[in-house]
């Protein structure tokens, strides 16, 4: 069953395409990692789904209901982590918390209490005197600790440290251990990496790539270092290599994923000294996608 | 090395402010201009001016504008120095205190200060900069007031006034960025920066009209206190001015050594812990959006209150004032039937709800605040429906502006009541009064309408208010065609006790204003939300 659900969604700013036909699925329990350059649209997909904003025309909808219309409805079952948390200077992180936890109905204080202790967040202060990885803090708690089906998470981590990293992906792990599901919009590749079961990957409006992490390696290339007896003169011009580098001995170069049974069998026939393989990481991918 | 590319950073910082500083040179000077050259139109003989002596020697006027001197020869110099110098030395004050601050404590919040630092830039440079260009700020409005002064030439406002006049404003603006400048140094944030200033300030002035009423020496332990004891126009005293000087050499200092001995980011008084839990209160969309405007709320329904009582003040003189003064009864409209007092009251009642009508507007406009630092998302996302905040803010809005108008009418019966042989009835004053109320609700309504539909220009309704003001109370004066009264919509209130009530129209008013509420809160319910 998809929890998340775009189909065809453009918006236009004016003249401005901000998207381009989004179309996005979000299956129950599945951790979403939604990745893309700055202003290439992840937020804005996000505030649609948020019915912060009306789509110039598709449609969207989150537990089978129309994202603008039903918002109050949809949202009693969301949790929400904005990229930048701007908060009231004059009240305490305390404060806020039961206000972000007041607004969705009781408040679990068992919960409450447990997940600012795992932040190691201090509520006594004003917001005010936060810093960006506290504020983000108290949202992350506000959201952890409220009863949930959605979690809508735009690049919530931007100023956390590693530790607080670390509890942050526990987090989500123990989230989605319950069935919950999971849209993770980050700049940090390891983090989708190590926590998303599909990735999307937006660019200038546009989804460009969807699926899980293993199959997008599949559609990508995969980093070889080789050494032959007998040297290969031509390699630059074989179809499906790209990049080579020729050092003393060896030959590292990048190979189009269908295009590897052909290119070993061919380079059998040179004499195989030491072959090294390496998986592109997502980094590869997404350096791929943007670079061109 | 404290100081090294003072003049570079100087210069940024101009590059940086220069609208902020013409907007605050040209408002301050131009008023002073204008309100110097109403006193030589309004009251022509030195009868007229005497009349206004008389209203102005009691308590509450002394405590309100100062120690009238040179009541007994009431030139328009004197009546300058005596009921303008005090506020616009507060306006002097408050801009210091912002621009200061602005350029201090909250580019340190913002992180600039930090980048700065890491510059080959002097320890002390980026504080100096900003108290320069404060400096040439303060010292070109006091320049630009003196010639304007001069120039404008009238009777009662000579040269010599009118250089200690400027100068004395310069000598507010730099104490109190001097104020500013510690404060900046003491408080952890910008917030509590201008906090401590503006606290500062009030207790100058509250030091001032007590010490005027009472005691002297208090008034003389107060920086506004001495600056009005120039005597400008009168007697043109000049030590003010050299205290002025001492007092923002010695704050500066101050502000200096302190700069010096903290770390960036820190401050001397650690802010306060709070609460760790939100009150029950808090945790409605009402509740919140009280909290965040408690201050300004506050601040404002007790400045209405005091409003009344300094127009109630005046009541006991005031039919010997009117006969003398022909422009004031042109003002009101002379209507043979009515004494002038009750002319009179019809007018105040109008400026009242037009004064009331600024709060209720502010606290609607919050809304478009929170929506443009990102914070009404926080509400949105977690089960609160548009309309459910935009009702919130809109009944913070008119309930806001009823209480104003109720302070105000209340502190004018009970000033009034304390000087009249005959006190008005407290009840025909509300009515009067409450009669507003579907005017300034329609201000409110314009401000929702323009919420919902362009969002970018909410702020033009305050055109819409001051064109009402200017209307309503010259527009007597300058005899506006009637189409264009009719904009306002204070035109089409009944004036009690003068006129009639008029339910018929009253009742169009309230129809109008409920029609275009929905149709701006329909507007808000389309668009996008995002700020």
């Amino acid at each position: 069953m998809s929890i998340v659900n775009m189909n065809a969604v453009s918006k236009k700013f004016g003249s401005f395409v901000a998207l381009n036909n989004i179309d996005l699925q979000l299956n129950k329990g599945e951790v979403f990692g939604f990745i893309g350059p700055n202003g290439a649209g992840k937020s804005t997909t996000i505030r649609i789904l948020l019915g912060i904003l009306q789509p110039t025309s598709g449609h969207a909808a989150i537990f089978g209901k129309d994202v603008w219309k039903e918002a109050v409805a949809i949202h009693e079952k969301v949790a929400y982590v904005p990229g930048d948390v701007n908060l009231w200077g004059n009240l305490t992180g305390g404060e806020v918390i039961d206000i972000f936890l007041g607004l969705k109905g009781k408040i679990d204080k068992r919960k409450r209490d447990m997940f600012i202790d795992r932040f190691q967040l201090d509520i006594k202060k004003k917001c005010g005197s936060y810093s960006k990885g506290n504020r983000q803090k108290i949202a992350l708690i506000a959201a952890f600790a409220s009863n949930a089906d959605l979690y809508i998470l735009d690049e919530p981590t931007s100023g956390l440290d590693p530790l607080m990293e670390q509890v942050f992906q526990q987090c989500v792990e123990e989230v989605k251990n319950a069935g919950k599901t999971v849209l993770l919009s980050s700049h940090i590749l390891s983090e989708v990496e190590k926590l998303c079961d599909r990735v999307g990957i937006i660019r200038k409006g546009e989804i460009i790539e969807t699926g899980s992490i293993d199959e997008l390696r599949h559609l990508t290339r995969m980093n070889l270092v080789i050494a032959t007896t007998s040297p290969i003169l031509d390699l630059e011009k074989w179809e499906g290599v790209h990049d080579v580098q020729q050092s003393e001995e060896s030959y590292r170069f990048q190979v189009d994923a269908d295009k590897l049974t052909e290119i070993m069998k061919k380079l059998s026939s040179y004499g195989i000294e030491r072959l090294e393989s390496k998986p592109p990481t997502l980094e590869d991918l997404f350096m791929r996608h943007y670079q061109e | 090395m404290l100081f090294h590319s003072v003049s570079r950073l100087f210069f940024l910082k101009w590059k940086l402010n220069k609208v902020n500083f013409l907007t605050w040179a040209f408002s301050v000077v131009l008023i002073t201009i204008l309100t110097a050259s109403a006193y030589g139109g309004l009251y022509k003989t030195d009868q007229e001016r005497q009349a206004v002596a008389e209203t102005m020697a009691n308590p509450a006027m002394i405590a309100m504008v100062g120690p009238g001197f040179g009541l007994d020869h009431y030139t328009s110099g004197a009546m300058l120095s005596h009921q303008m110098l005090l506020f616009t030395l507060i306006v002097m004050a408050v801009m210091s205190i912002l621009v200061v601050t602005k350029q201090t404590r909250t580019e340190e919040d913002d992180g600039i200060l930090e980048i700065v630092r890491s510059l080959p830039v002097g320890r002390l440079t980026p504080l100096t900069a900003s108290l320069l260009f404060t400096m040439v700020l303060n010292i070109t409005i006091g320049i630009l007031v003196a010639i304007g002064l001069i120039l404008i030439n009238i009777e009662g406002i000579d040269a010599e006034g009118a250089l200690l006049y400027g100068m004395t404003l310069t000598c507010g603006g730099l104490i109190f960025s001097g104020v500013a400048a510690i404060s900046a140094q003491m408080a952890e944030t910008a917030r509590a920066a201008t906090g401590y200033s503006i606290t500062f300030l009030m207790a100058a002035y509250l030091l001032r009209a007590i010490g005027d009423v009472s005691n002297e020496m208090w008034s003389m332990i107060s920086p506004l206190g001495i600056l009005i004891r120039g005597e400008v126009f009168v007697s043109n005293k000049y030590f003010p001015v050299i205290i002025g000087i001492l007092l923002f050499m010695v704050f500066l200092a101050f502000a200096f050594w302190l700069n010096d001995h903290r770390d960036v980011g820190a401050g001397y008084i650690r802010s306060r812990n709070g609460r760790e839990r939100a009150a029950k209160y808090l945790m409605t969309s009402l509740g919140i959006a009280v909290r965040i405007q408690r201050t300004t709320i506050i601040s404002w329904f007790t400045a209405m209150f005091l409003l009344g009582i300094s127009y109630g003040s005046v009541f006991g003189d005031l039919e010997a004032f009117f006969e003398n003064n022909e422009v004031i009864q042109q003002m009101l409209g002379n209507n043979p039937d009515y004494t002038l007092t009750e002319q009179f009251i019809t007018m105040l009642m109008v400026v009242l709800a037009i004064f009331s009508t600024v709060p209720g507007l502010l606290f609607f406009l919050k809304i478009r605040g929170e929506e443009k630092k990102g914070r009404l998302e926080h509400l949105l996302v977690r089960g609160t429906s548009r309309i459910k905040i935009v009702t919130v803010y809109g009944t913070i809005s008119v309930g806001g502006t009823v209480i104003s108008m109720f302070l105000a009418v209340f502190g004018l019966w009970i000033s009034s009541s304390a000087v009249m042989e005959e006190a008005i009835p407290l009840i025909n004053l509300l009515q009067a009064g409450m009669a507003y109320l579907p005017a300034m609700l329609l201000l409110i309504g314009v401000a929702l309408f323009l919420f919902g539909w362009l969002p970018r220009i909410t702020s033009l309704v305050w055109f819409y208010l001051i064109f009402s003001f200017i209307v309503v109370y010259i527009g007597g004066l300058l005899n506006l065609p009637d189409w264009i009264v009719n904009i306002s919509s204070f035109a089409h209130i009944p004036q009690l006790p003068v006129e009639e009530w008029n339910n018929g129209r009253l009742a169009i008013l309230l129809t109008v204003d409920i029609i275009i509420i929905s149709i701006g809160m329909i507007g808000y319910r389309k668009r996008d939300a995002a700020g």
